[in-house]
């Protein structure tokens, strides 16, 4: 059961995408550790750093593409998701911190002693164990996405309607992380990181397992994706979105199916934080930012909503293109960001990937009734969406 | 509740609701037999449309009685659970999927297990395929299995979505104007398809085209103002004065 939903996950693209990211997860932090740092191959540690966060980038807005991409669901909140799980992994690298922090204290972390905590909050119990951090990291968010999409979903609150309440949810959870007696060390967030499973954060044999961690859990979770969308399953999501009342009219519980994408999601979201933070070095309520939701469905718009491939090109072109940008002209960044969402939007309503999809499958209807004259009167293969 | 059980596929009785003060329906009452073929006509604000809302889940009655098969309260259950106890309905606008294939379409509505799970671990089996064919040749789409609903005519659309009621093998089919923007040889097919189709379940058919309805030659219910106006034959309820001051015009 569970390897023929594997096997029809895997196509052609979804192979080869698959395949360049486990090549990267070992050819990156190779050139990274055996060559000289003189050599022209080398890649040097903020590179793979940057470039490992590029990939939790195109896991987060790989996890938002299901829910937005194939069932209709504009999530304007799932950097929240993703932050969440990103605390959970900050509050295990905190825990790691022992008594080497300033204040020495071997079972508080630093911002506790300072606001003269006693012991520990509850909430912090057994986040010294990573297993109990790692299942954290999915469960948090997960189980956030089920409450608010149980009551979601079942009041039928869609659209934009929808939209605006995640927008609320990440903001909510922005002020209440920015209060210090929430525990999570308020505006400075948590940071100071020594290290990992036992290793030593910063080093390079550290952020290299990292990067490859990072591409392993993007390869996974569009193996993972691309089963759920190739399902029955992923045709009633598609159904639901384009007709969602027709769908209930069918006999599916249009609920359900939209609270089990939107909770998967949410996990992959927090994955993908969990693997964010340690890379980036620091986890504060910044991360909730409205704001920061909403880039995450620009890259998604940019690389081709409904796609799979789409979002994770598009994550990794426009933080790529930010990265050079903001060193280039820094004030002008957010302006050229607007205007590629304005531009792809007007001009590639599809995305990148999209677009070239629609074009490459133009071309084979071409060369297929050029080839066979007979057949006549080939219909357009690609419907409006 | 009532003393009888009553024996009839459905059963409303009494049923009104309304709409910001306008009452849509008007204590209305209205019997389906098992394997009957019921034609509906009514000006326009009726309620028939809101009839079929009721008796799908979509809307609550604000007072009345709708039962399913005698026992089944329509009113306390959704849309997804009515039509999983076998109602079906066709809208007045054609809503197929439009980005999935003809095949798709129909293997969406096929009658199966509709869970997260069931769906997600679901193979096509050598069942479900034969069905899935016969289903193609009975609305003669065969041919056009593996192209987009999206890029069928009008008239495809209308019998895609009647294959895909089919598929659903509901005891009640609720028709919405089945043959709306259709040609002449299109709406005879239709009728032809809609008689085959009754033989073995029950169909309610709401319809404006007489001449359709006369070629079904079955027994018709007038609605006007959310109550039932006249009910007979063809040429019982076309010859009643009220329906014809109501809906037909001098």
């Amino acid at each position: 059961m569970i390897t023929s939903f594997l096997i029809k996950s895997l196509d052609r693209t979804i192979l080869v995408v698959v395949a360049i990211l486990l090549a990267l997860a070992l050819l990156i932090p190779a050139l990274n550790l055996m060559t000289a740092p003189d050599h022209p191959l080398h890649v040097p540690t903020y590179l793979v750093s940057l470039l490992g966060k590029y990939l939790t980038y195109a896991l987060l807005a790989l996890a938002l593409d299901l829910v937005w991409g194939f069932c209709g669901i504009l999530s304007l909140g799932h950097a929240a998701f993703f932050a969440l799980g990103g605390y959970a992994m900050g509050m295990y690298l905190m825990r790691q911190i022992g008594a080497r922090g300033s204040y020495g204290n071997p079972l508080l972390p630093d911002f506790m002693v300072f606001l003269n905590w006693k012991e520990l909050p509850w909430f912090w119990h057994g986040f010294d164990m990573f297993w109990f951090a790692a299942l954290m990291v999915v469960l948090v968010p997960g189980l956030l996405a089920f409450v608010f999409g149980w009551f979601a979903f079942r009041s039928r609150v869609n659209g934009v309607y929808l939209s605006i309440i995640t927008q609320a949810m990440t903001y909510a959870l922005l002020l209440a992380f920015f209060r210090n007696d929430m525990g999570f060390g308020g505006n400075n967030g948590l940071t100071d990181f020594k290290d990992i499973l036992g290793f030593n954060i910063q080093a390079d044999g550290t952020r290299a397992s990292l990067f490859a961690a990072s591409a392993l859990a993007l390869a996974l979770s569009l193996v993972v994706t691309s089963g759920i969308v190739r399902s029955k399953f992923g045709k009633v999501l598609v159904a639901l979105r384009d007709a969602e009342s027709r769908t209930r009219f069918l006999g599916y519980r249009v609920e359900h199916m939209k609270l089990f994408a939107f909770t998967v999601s949410a996990m992959m979201a927090g994955v993908a934080g969990a693997l964010y933070v340690p890379q980036v070095g620091i986890i504060n309520p910044g991360e909730f930012e409205p704001g920061n939701s909403i880039e995450v469905v620009i890259w998604t718009a940019v690389g081709g909503r409904g796609t799979l491939i789409g979002p994770i090109i598009g994550a990794i072109l426009v933080n790529g293109g930010k990265s050079i940008f903001t060193a280039a002209f820094p004030e002008f960044w957010l302006f050229a960001l607007g205007g590629l969402f304005v531009l792809v939007t007007l001009f590639l309503p599809k995305g990148v990937v999209g677009t070239a999809q629609h074009y490459l499958a133009r071309r084979r209807a071409h060369r297929a009734a050029s080839g066979t004259q007979n057949e006549s009167g080939l219909a357009e293969p690609m419907a409006a969406e | 509740m009532t003393e009888k059980k009553p024996k009839s596929l459905l059963y409303l009785d009494g049923v009104s609701v309304s709409f910001d003060g306008f009452k849509a329906l008007n204590s209305l009452s209205f019997i389906v037999e098992p394997g009957e073929l019921r034609a509906i006509i009514g000006p326009n604000g009726a309620g028939k449309t809101t009839m079929m809302d009721i008796i799908t889940g979509k809307t609550r009655p604000d007072v009345g009685e709708v039962f399913f098969r005698g026992d089944i309260d329509l009113t306390k259950r959704d849309e997804a659970e009515i039509a999983q106890l076998g109602i079906g309905r066709k809208f007045q606008k054609p809503t197929v999927f439009e980005s999935h294939t003809v095949w798709d379409n129909l293997e969406l509505a096929l009658n199966r297990s509709r869970g997260v799970f069931a769906t997600l671990f679901y193979r096509l089996t050598g069942e479900d395929k034969t069905r899935i064919e016969e289903i193609l040749s009975t609305v003669r789409l065969a041919a056009r299995r593996d192209d987009l609903a999206a890029s069928l005519s009008h008239g495809q659309k209308q019998w895609l979505e009647i294959g895909m009621l089919l598929a659903q093998e509901p005891e009640l089919l609720l028709v919405d104007e089945p043959v709306a923007g259709m040609t002449d040889a299109e709406t005879a097919e239709t009728a032809i398809l809609l008689k085959e189709i009754a033989k073995t379940r029950s169909v309610v058919v709401v319809e404006h085209d007489m001449g359709f309805i006369r070629d079904l030659g079955v027994k018709v219910t007038c609605l006007a103002e959310g109550s039932v106006l006249a009910e007979g034959s063809i040429d019982f309820v076309s010859n009643d004065p009220k329906v014809i001051e109501n809906y037909l015009g001098r």
